[in-house]
C-alpha cells in the first residue's frame, strides 16, 4: 500500500517523494530523522528534568534552588554541563581503561534505547515492536551491567562495594516489576506499546489494576535508585557508590542517565497504566498526544521527586526483605487473582468485545469487578501486615522487658 | 554471487561480534574481560535473532543471558578475588572440552547442512511460510499437542533448582 502524503509531521517519507525525491532515499531520511529526534529529545529534556527536581527539592527543604542563571535559574544546568565538560578527565591508576570508559556510555544507552518504543502519539513511535514490553525490560537490565562495569573497573573498594549492593538490589526488584507488568499485558492482550495504549482508550488500566500499578511504581523507584531506595548513591556510607572515581563528563553521563531513567520509568508508567497519549481530540490532531503523555508522566514524576526529598533511606537488609517477603509474594498472588477473575469475567461475557473497547461504558463492568478484587486483596494484605507488625512489636517489647529485668537483677546485688 | 545489501552488512557485523566475542572468551586470561566478551558474543547472537525475524528470542536473549546470567557470572567472579587474575590459560581438562566442542560443531554443521544437501522439491517450503510469530511460539508452549509437557517439565526443573538454591544458602538454625 502506498502511503499518502497528508501532513509533513506524520508522513514525512511520502511527502518527500511527492516533492520529487527518490523513494529509497526518502525512506532513509525519514527513519534517520526519527532516530535523531527520538534520541535527542531525552538528552535535551534531561536538562529540564534536573532543573525541575532541584527546584522542587529546594522548595521542600525551604530553599529557593537555582535562581541565578536565566529566568528562574532554568539555564543553571547548561552552565553545569559546560563545567562538567571542561573539567579535567581523570582515569584512576590501575583502572581497566576500556571498561572504565565504556560504562557511562552503556548506562546512558540503556535509558535512551527505551525511548525507541515509546508511543508519543497514535502515529509517532520509533518502532512498534510486537514485544515492546519485553524489549523495555531487556534494555533496562543492561543498565545493571553498566553499574557493574563501572564499579569493577574503577579499582576502588568503595566503588566495588557500591556496585555489589546496587546490583543485588536491582536484580531483585526486577522480579516484582516484571510480574506486576503481566497484569496490564493480560488486560491488553498484547505486548506492543501502541497496542497497550489502544486498549486503554475506554478505561485506564490504573483503575482495573491498582495493585499492579503501585507495585510497578515502587519497584521502579528501586530500579532507578530513588528514595527511599537510593542506596545507589549512599553518600554517608559508601562515599558515593559505584561512580565515585568518575569525573567530568563521564560522571555527568552517569548523573544524567540516572535522572533520565527516573523520568523514563514514569513515562512507562503513564503509557502502561495511565493511557499514554489518549485524551480528547487526539485522533483529529495526533500531536496533542505528546502533550497528554507529558502531563501524565509528569504527575507520577513530581510525586517521585517529592518522595525523594521527604523520606529517609532504608537499610539494604530492609530493602531486600521488603522486596522478597512483601512485593514478590503480593505481585504473584495479584497476577494469579487477576488472571482468574479476568477469565471468569470473559466467560460471563462482561468484558468489552474488540469492537467496543474504545467505549467507556462497555469497559465499566470489567473495570469495576477487577477494582473490587484489587481492593479486597489490598485490604487482606494490609490486615496481614498489621497483624505481623503487632506480633513483631509485642515480641520486641517482651525482649526489652527481659533485658531490663536482667539489668535490674544484676545491679541490685552489687548495690547492697 | 552474493548480492550486496544492507542486511548482509548487518549480518556480517553481528557474525563478527558473535565469533569475535566467543574467541575473546576463550583466549582471555582476565575472567571479567572474558565475561564482557561473552556479553558481546551474546549480543551478536541477539542481533542474528532479529535478522531472522525472531524479535522475541532476541529480547529474551538480552534479558536472560545478558541481564541475568552474565551479570551473575561477573558477580561470582568478583566475589572470588583469586579468580580475577588467573595465570594459566589452560587447565588439565582442555582436551576433553576440545573433543566435546569439535563433536558439537560437527553435529550442528550436519544439522544445518544436511537438510539443504538432500533437499527434494516436495520437502522444501518457501521461507516465508516457515516464519513463526511470537504468538505461534506462545501457543506452541501451552498447546496440548505441542510443547506443553516439555514446557511444564522445564518450569518444574527451574522451580526445583530455585528451592535447592534456597536450601543450600539457608543458615542452619
Amino acid at each position: 500500500m502506498e502511503a499518502q502524503c497528508i501532513n509533513i509531521l506524520e508522513t514525512l517519507a511520502p511527502c518527500l517523494v511527492r516533492g520529487g525525491m527518490d523513494p529509497g532515499l526518502a525512506q532513509f531520511l525519514s527513519i534517520a530523522a526519527g532516530v535523531l529526534i527520538v534520541s535527542a529529545i531525552p538528552l535535551v529534556s534531561v536538562i529540564i528534568f534536573i532543573w525541575i527536581e532541584r527546584k522542587i527539592a529546594a522548595r521542600v527543604q525551604d530553599r529557593l534552588g537555582p535562581n541565578r542563571v536565566g529566568p528562574f535559574g532554568i539555564l543553571q544546568n547548561l552552565a553545569d554541563a559546560v563545567k562538567l565538560i571542561i573539567k579535567e578527565d581523570i582515569t584512576p591508576a590501575g583502572a581497566d581503561r576500556l571498561i572504565y570508559n565504556a560504562a557511562p556510555i552503556i548506562a546512558m544507552l540503556s535509558v535512551i534505547l527505551i525511548w525507541g518504543v515509546v508511543p508519543f502519539t497514535p502515529v509517532h513511535i520509533g518502532a512498534d515492536l510486537d514485544i515492546g514490553v519485553v524489549y523495555v525490560v531487556a534494555i533496562g537490565s543492561v543498565g545493571t551491567l553498566a553499574i557493574m562495569m563501572a564499579g569493577w573497573s574503577s579499582n576502588n573498594k568503595y566503588a566495588l562495594l557500591g556496585a555489589f549492593r546496587v546490583v543485588a538490589a536491582l536484580v531483585s526488584y526486577e522480579v516484582p516489576m516484571i510480574v506486576a507488568l503481566l497484569v496490564p499485558l493480560m488486560l491488553a492482550g498484547t505486548m506492543s506499546m501502541q497496542g497497550i495504549v489502544e486498549a486503554q482508550q475506554g478505561m485506564w488500566f490504573v483503575v482495573a489494576a491498582p495493585i499492579a500499578a503501585v507495585i510497578f511504581y515502587i519497584s521502579n523507584l528501586a530500579e532507578t535508585g530513588r528514595a527511599p531506595f537510593d542506596l545507589i548513591e549512599a553518600e554517608s556510607e559508601l562515599v558515593a557508590g559505584y561512580n565515585i572515581e568518575y569525573s567530568g563528563m563521564k560522571f555527568g553521563l552517569f548523573m544524567a542517565s540516572e535522572f533520565l531513567h527516573s523520568f523514563t520509568v514514569n513515562l512507562l508508567f503513564a503509557i502502561i497504566f495511565l493511557g499514554g497519549w489518549s485524551g480528547p481530540f487526539v485522533h483529529q490532531l495526533p500531536i496533542l498526544g505528546v502533550v497528554y503523555l507529558a502531563i501524565k508522566s509528569l504527575i507520577p514524576y513530581l510525586f517521585t521527586i517529592v518522595l525523594r526529598s521527604t523520606v529517609p533511606r532504608v537499610r539494604i537488609d530492609q530493602m531486600m526483605a521488603f522486596n522478597w517477603k512483601f512485593l514478590v509474594p503480593v505481585s504473584i498472588i495479584n497476577v494469579l487473582l487477576v488472571a482468574f477473575v479476568l477469565k471468569i469475567i470473559q466467560e460471563l461475557g462482561l468484558s468489552p468485545s474488540p469492537e467496543n473497547v474504545h467505549d467507556f461504558a462497555a469497559n465499566v463492568p470489567q473495570a469495576v469487578i477487577l477494582l473490587a478484587t484489587n481492593l479486597l486483596m489490598g485490604l487482606v494484605t494490609l490486615n496481614v501486615l498489621r497483624n505481623a507488625g503487632r506480633r513483631e512489636r509485642i515480641a520486641d517489647q517482651a525482649r526489652a522487658l527481659r533485658t531490663a529485668e536482667q539489668r535490674d537483677s544484676a545491679i541490685v546485688p552489687s548495690a547492697s | 554471487m552474493l548480492e550486496f545489501n544492507p542486511q548482509l552488512i548487518v549480518f556480517f557485523l553481528f557474525a563478527i561480534l558473535t565469533l569475535g566475542g566467543a574467541l575473546g572468551v576463550v583466549t582471555n586470561r582476565n575472567l571479567i574481560h572474558g565475561a564482557i566478551y561473552l556479553i558481546i558474543s551474546l549480543f551478536g547472537g541477539a542481533g542474528l535473532f532479529v535478522l531472522l525475524s525472531a524479535p522475541f528470542l532476541a529480547a529474551v536473549q538480552v534479558l536472560v543471558y545478558i541481564g541475568a546470567i552474565a551479570i551473575l557470572i561477573i558477580f561470582a567472579v568478583m566475589l572470588t578475588r583469586s579468580m580475577t587474575s588467573m595465570r594459566e590459560l589452560y587447565n588439565r581438562q582442555w582436551w576433553i572440552s576440545a573433543v566435546v566442542a569439535v563433536l558439537l560443531f560437527g553435529l550442528l554443521v550436519l544439522g544445518v547442512i544436511g537438510p539443504v544437501w538432500v533437499a527434494d522439491e516436495e520437502a522444501s517450503q518457501p521461507v516465508s511460510d516457515l516464519v513463526a510469530t511470537t504468538q505461534d511460539l506462545g501457543v506452541a508452549l501451552v498447546d496440548g499437542n505441542q510443547y506443553v509437557l516439555p514446557f511444564e517439565i522445564a518450569s518444574l526443573l527451574l522451580t526445583a533448582a530455585m528451592i535447592g538454591a534456597i536450601v543450600i544458602a539457608r543458615e542452619d538454625d
